[in-house]
């Protein structure tokens, strides 16, 4: 009874479709089976090293009777707020400095000069200035992540399109509407770019400032397994640090496409 | 009825790498009458972009006078609206976004009647279907009808296009040839078509101006005597052939003269 579909999504394979899920996965299995086959063949010293087993073990334990739950909702609770806060100020600013010709260059050496220190190098002065309580984790997330953003925004403003400016003040357009029109949606992609950035040095941030001060959070679970020789748990702090960054920037990166719509296929 | 007069228009650019002042266009006097359309050619470098900016107040000028309708040109208008060489859609709008965003920025329409001269001017440019479509989804000719057609939405008293085909391939460009001078056909606007193609030019308008090359002066202006409707059999006409072959000496005689000055030297 079916009818024959004329036109529409053109027909691809299972195999197509998942390419990339399939291929990835396999990679991982792979590597995981390897890895755990020279362990049980005692070729890895447990000092040095782990094995997959033995960080699912040591997962396990942290969870059910360590203090695994409360190190993640301390780490997310610090990089939530200092993320949250990076974004909304970066962007208001950004725009801000992007837009105001007088304001940027009035900025512009300050920015600099912040943007090309390492912020890592700030940490013990945060330190000093918040103390070790979460306030000084907090602001070391909003700095690292602060930067990009601010810097992708402002370029995004300024990157107005000459052919769409002329355009715009030929029909007669205010600098507000040019403004409305023109600067905000042009720079959204630029802005979600700052975002993506803005996660993975956020994430640096506070890892780095639960290493030097703090005795909470996944950071210093890790540095803590290291001083005590205990791999398994550094393992599992690693892995759990990496799987927020692999899940946080795939969900920027997904509001980046989600956004990006109307740009070209890159 | 003059609707569009430009007299004694000259404009000079600061050359700023080379530090000495370029004659970009040179005394041009011309007189464009109401629901005439005209073309204006000439050689690459020759001044029209300049001279069309200026009549679209989007260049300042100092020497001669820009008037529509008698009033002296000083910025952009509502009786204006541009056709620009690059369709300069906004790629984050829709086309029916698109095709409002003249009238969105002149603020002369209330909400509904954007609404529907958006409608009426998509089906005008033979879009209908696309409107929620995003410019990168277009082809380039289909992309150069959305700005025609929110040009035309903006209800403009005069037309102002800067080669509007010339990016398009010689078929799409014949094509929208066709398309203009049918929707020009249903309101006669007053159309100022700049072109470097003399065939285009003859084609499509009431008088042909030509430019010479630097300064842009105006050489000679050829009133074309074809009546309308035009198809495009038109340009294998003898007479069409004729009237091309006349220009294109002038424009070649401007050249040779030019060539002859850079050997001198
Ligand atoms: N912003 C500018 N600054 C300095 N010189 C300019 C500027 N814009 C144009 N010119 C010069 O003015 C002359 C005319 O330029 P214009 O763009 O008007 O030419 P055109 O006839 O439109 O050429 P084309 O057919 O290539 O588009 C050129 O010699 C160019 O070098
Ligand atoms: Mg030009």
């Amino acid at each position: 009874m079916s009818k024959k579909k004329s036109s529409g999504r053109p027909h691809q394979s299972f195999y197509a479709k998942h390419e990339a899920v399939i291929l990835g996965g396999l990679s991982i299995v792979l590597i995981i089976g390897v890895w755990q086959a020279f362990w049980s063949a005692g070729m890895i010293s447990p000092l040095f090293f782990s094995s997959p087993s033995a960080i699912v073990k040591q997962f396990r334990y942290t969870l059910v009777e360590g203090t695994l739950l409360s190190d993640m909702k301390y780490s997310g609770t610090n990089f939530a707020i200092g993320f949250v806060l990076a974004v909304i100020t970066g962007v208001v600013a950004g725009v801000l400095i992007g837009w105001y010709r007088r304001l940027r260059l009035f900025c512009d050496p300050f920015l600099n000069a912040f943007y090309a220190t390492p912020r890592i190098a700030m940490v013990p002065l945060i330190i000093i200035w918040f103390g070790i309580g979460i306030w000084s984790k907090v602001f070391i997330v909003f700095l690292s992540a602060f930067f990009p953003v601010l810097i992708n925004t402002v370029g995004g403003v300024r990157a107005l399109d000459r052919d769409l400016l002329r355009a715009a003040k030929a029909y007669c357009a205010s600098d507000w509407q040019i403004f409305k029109t023109l600067a905000i949606p042009g720079s959204v992609p630029f802005i979600l770019t700052g975002v993506r950035q803005g996660v993975a040095l956020g994430l640096i941030g506070m890892v780095v400032g639960e290493m030097v001060g703090s005795s909470q959070g996944v950071g210093f679970m890790v540095v803590y397994g290291g001083q005590t020789f205990n791999t398994d748990t550094l393992f599992v702090g690693m892995i759990v640090i990496a799987f927020s960054g692999i899940a946080l920037t795939w969900l920027a990166e997904r509001l980046e496409r989600r956004f990006s719509r109307w740009r070209p296929e890159r | 009825m003059v609707k569009l007069s430009i007299e004694h228009l000259s404009k000079r650019y600061w050359f700023e790498r080379e530090d000495r002042e370029v004659l970009a266009v040179s005394d041009v006097s011309l007189a464009v009458e109401d629901g005439e359309f005209l073309a204006i050619v000439g050689p690459s470098g020759c001044g029209k972009t300049t001279l069309l900016n200026i009549v679209a107040g989007l260049l300042p000028y100092e020497e001669g006078t820009v008037s529509i309708d008698g009033k002296r040109v000083d910025g952009p208008g509502v009786d204006r609206a541009v056709v620009f060489q690059h369709s300069s859609l906004l790629p984050w709008r829709t086309i029916a976004g698109n095709i409002r965003y003249g009238m969105e920025m002149q603020r002369r329409f209330d909400e509904a009647t954007m609404h529907q001269r958006a409608d009426h001017f998509v089906k005008m440019v033979g879009l209908n279907g696309f409107e929620k479509h995003f410019p990168n989804e277009l082809s380039g000719g289909m992309q150069q009808r959305v700005n025609l057609a929110r040009a035309l939405a903006a209800d403009p008293k005069v037309l102002l296009m800067d080669e509007p085909f010339a990016a398009l391939d010689a078929q799409t460009r014949e094509f929208m040839q066709a398309e203009l001078l049918k929707i020009w056909s249903q309101d006669r606007k007053t159309v100022l078509f700049i072109t470097h193609q003399i065939n285009e030019a003859v084609y499509l308008a009431d008088r042909v101006a030509v430019m010479s090359a630097r300064p842009g002066r105006l050489k000679g202006v050829f009133k074309i005597p074809f009546g309308r409707p035009r198809t495009l059999s038109l340009k294998r006409d003898p007479q069409f052939l004729e009237i091309e072959d006349s220009i294109w000496k002038l424009i070649e005689e401007e050249s040779q003269k030019l060539n002859m000055v850079l050997a001198e030297k």
